[in-house]
């Protein structure tokens, strides 16, 4: 490479002068280094990009879910015009009318289940994998909540465009929950928001499905990645490069030194 | 840092403890479902495993305590202090900090739950209270010709809107001797509620709806129906005239309503549950329960390995 021009320099102090501000104040770009830039295992296979592949898939159920609540109307009651509910209405109206619609719902609604076969296939990968034993059984715990969370999106996301087998399947699903020892009458009449389905459960359920369980799954999510982060990805268990043994010093291909440079403006460690 | 964190095995060494303390989970949970005696068992196991393996696993980290010194605190600078009376004035034992940091998390946890309660009550209470369905009033005993059935539809709730609507199969027995009363003679009915005692689809009758007799009386829609017997669409249930089960996963019989008869016309009452019916029409010997989740068995055997779940809740 030939040596940096002046310009140059001027140039990198230019874009990188920001960078090393905020990152003096937050420690933002050394978080996001350590977040993305770190050493893995030299055997690892597609099989590890699992996890990220659901993350990717539940990003996906977010956008298209706030945009689908732009739209969605959660009421029972019935619409003059269509002489059907609101809620199958407004459904009707992102599925045929509005631009675009069927193709935000589609991702939605296939997306759903998506997210949870590859949830499923993530955890049959940790699983084959032992790589939820010792230090990472934590992170198998969040794992575990995160899956309950997930399934009870899906379960409460399928009663909303309220047509017959969101309905049913929904009683269906309230008297299963019915059956639970102790206390499943209760959890059922909680559910139902009284003995049978009425026009609050609708609501209630679009409330569990779009602010509480993205709520308690987003907040899951993180620590999950977190733990992560701090543990480091374990080999296959046919690896030769086991877990505990030295990792070579050698500079990581992926951490580039010059983000942020080293020790001159306050971006330094 | 970076060492701290990354795969150094001082895992502890192999256990057989784990096993009987998955032994006793899943015979925990098997109990839950099946009887209180395997609970029982289940979970003495699962704490004397869980407990020896805890004891297995800290082995190490435990170790051998060493005697140490208690830590005394009253002479922080020997040098400092060696003109003072030989007795050390005794440290009070509960500092202004401490009693901040108590005070500062007494009066955040008296804040949180002054919040948080109500909006919980909120969240649960509007479930299980203020639930009364008005008794539904079927209309004229007239509309029910003997010996079949007719499907009675009608909205529980007034402006509850086609949530609330329920459906019954109401079939007219003829006059029966009430010997209650006297041996008077007294209009007798069949009354099965439509929801699947299998996991509450709407069960329907199978055969011809005859559309040209459908009548609308005070809201209530009544259609006459040829059928001798009730299929569900969901997991296939079928059951007969008297609303015994005959195929598929329902665990007990068709659930009825109570009924009574005010001015010539017919009111129903509470749904209750059927564990079998022997005998057909106004003979029939009904075996009743209180009314139960779908799914519960209420009579039998089954009814005894799963006792735990409650009949209705109340509103
Ligand atoms: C992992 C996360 C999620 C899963 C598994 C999930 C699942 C589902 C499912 C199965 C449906 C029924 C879809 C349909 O019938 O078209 C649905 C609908 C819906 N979801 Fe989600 N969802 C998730 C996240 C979210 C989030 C984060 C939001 C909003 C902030 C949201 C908002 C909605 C809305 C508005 C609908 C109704 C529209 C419709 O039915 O097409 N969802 N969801
Ligand atoms: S709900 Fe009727 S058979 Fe399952």
């Amino acid at each position: 490479m030939a040596k940096k021009s002046k310009r140059g320099t001027l140039v990198e102090t230019a874009v990188l002068a920001p960078l090393d501000w905020v990152d003096e104040r937050t420690a933002a770009v050394r978080g996001t280094k350590w977040f993305l830039f770190r050493n893995v295992p030299r055997d690892i296979s597609w099989a590890q990009t699992l996890g990220s592949a659901t993350l990717t898939a539940f990003i996906v159920q977010t956008l298209t879910g706030v945009i689908l609540a732009m739209y969605y109307e959660p009421s029972s009651s019935i619409n003059p015009t269509t002489g059907k509910p609101v809620a199958y209405s407004s459904i009707e109206a992102i599925t045929n009318d509005l631009t675009l619609g069927w193709l935000v719902r589609g991702m939605h609604r296939w997306g759903a289940s998506v997210f949870i076969i590859l949830l499923f296939l993530h955890m049959g990968r940790v699983f084959l994998f032992g790589a939820y034993k010792y230090p990472r059984e934590l992170t198998w715990i969040t794992g575990v909540f995160i899956l309950v969370t997930g399934m009870l999106l899906g379960f409460t996301g399928y009663l909303l465009p309220w047509d017959q087998t969101a309905y049913w399947a929904t009683v269906v699903g309230i008297n299963l929950n019915g059956t639970a020892p102790f206390l499943g009458p209760w959890l059922a009449q909680f559910l139902a928001t009284g003995p049978e389905i009425g026009s609050e459960t609708l609501a209630k359920w679009y409330s569990l499905h779009m602010l509480v369980l993205p709520g308690a799954i987003i907040g899951l999510i993180g620590v999950h990645i977190y733990l992560v982060t701090r543990l480091g990805v374990v080999s296959p268990p046919w690896s030769g490069e086991r877990a505990g043994r030295e990792r070579a010093e050698a500079a990581p291909t992926g951490a580039r030194a010059g983000l942020v440079r080293g020790g001159t403006s306050g971006g330094g460690k | 840092m970076s060492d701290a964190s990354h795969d150094n095995p001082h895992a502890p060494g192999p256990s057989l403890w784990p096993i009987g303390f998955a032994i006793g989970v899943a015979c925990l949970l098997l109990g839950l479902v099946l009887s209180w005696i395997i609970a029982a068992i289940g979970a003495v196991l699962a704490v004397v495993f869980g407990l020896l393996w805890a004891r297995d696993v800290t082995r190490e980290v435990r170790g051998e305590v060493p005697e140490i010194e208690p830590e005394t605190r009253a002479v922080a600078d020997e040098a400092a202090a060696p003109a003072g009376p030989p007795a050390a004035a005794p440290l009070p034992t509960y500092t202004r900090s401490r009693f901040l940091e108590a005070s500062t998390l007494g009066i955040s946890a008296a804040i949180g739950a002054v919040v948080t309660l109500p909006v919980l009550g909120f969240m649960v209470l509007p479930s299980f209270t203020n639930l009364e369905e008005q008794e539904a009033d079927l209309g004229p005993l007239e509309n029910f010709p003997e010996g079949k059935y007719v499907i009675a539809s009608y909205f529980a709730l007034p402006g509850g809107g086609e949530v609330s609507r329920r459906t019954v199969f109401v079939r007219y027995n003829g006059l029966v001797e009430n010997p209650a009363n006297q041996g008077r003679q007294e209009p007798s009915f069949t009354i099965l509620y439509s929801r699947c005692v299998h996991l509450g689809c709407p069960v329907q009758p199978n055969g011809p709806i005859d559309e040209a007799a459908k009548k609308n009386v005070n809201g209530v829609e009544l259609r006459p129906v040829l059928a001798q017997s009730f299929g569900c669409p969901c997991h296939g249930g079928l059951y007969d005239a008297e609303g015994n089960r005959r195929a598929g996963p329902p665990v007990r019989s068709m659930d009825r309503a109570e009924y009574s008869i005010k001015h010539g016309r017919l009111i129903l009452g509470p749904v209750y549950a059927v564990g079998n019916v022997s005998g057909t029409g106004a003979n029939a010997m009904i075996s009743r329960y209180p009314w139960s989740t779908p799914g519960t068995h209420v009579d039998g055997i089954e009814a005894w390995l799963y006792p735990i779940v409650p009949t209705q809740v109340t509103g």
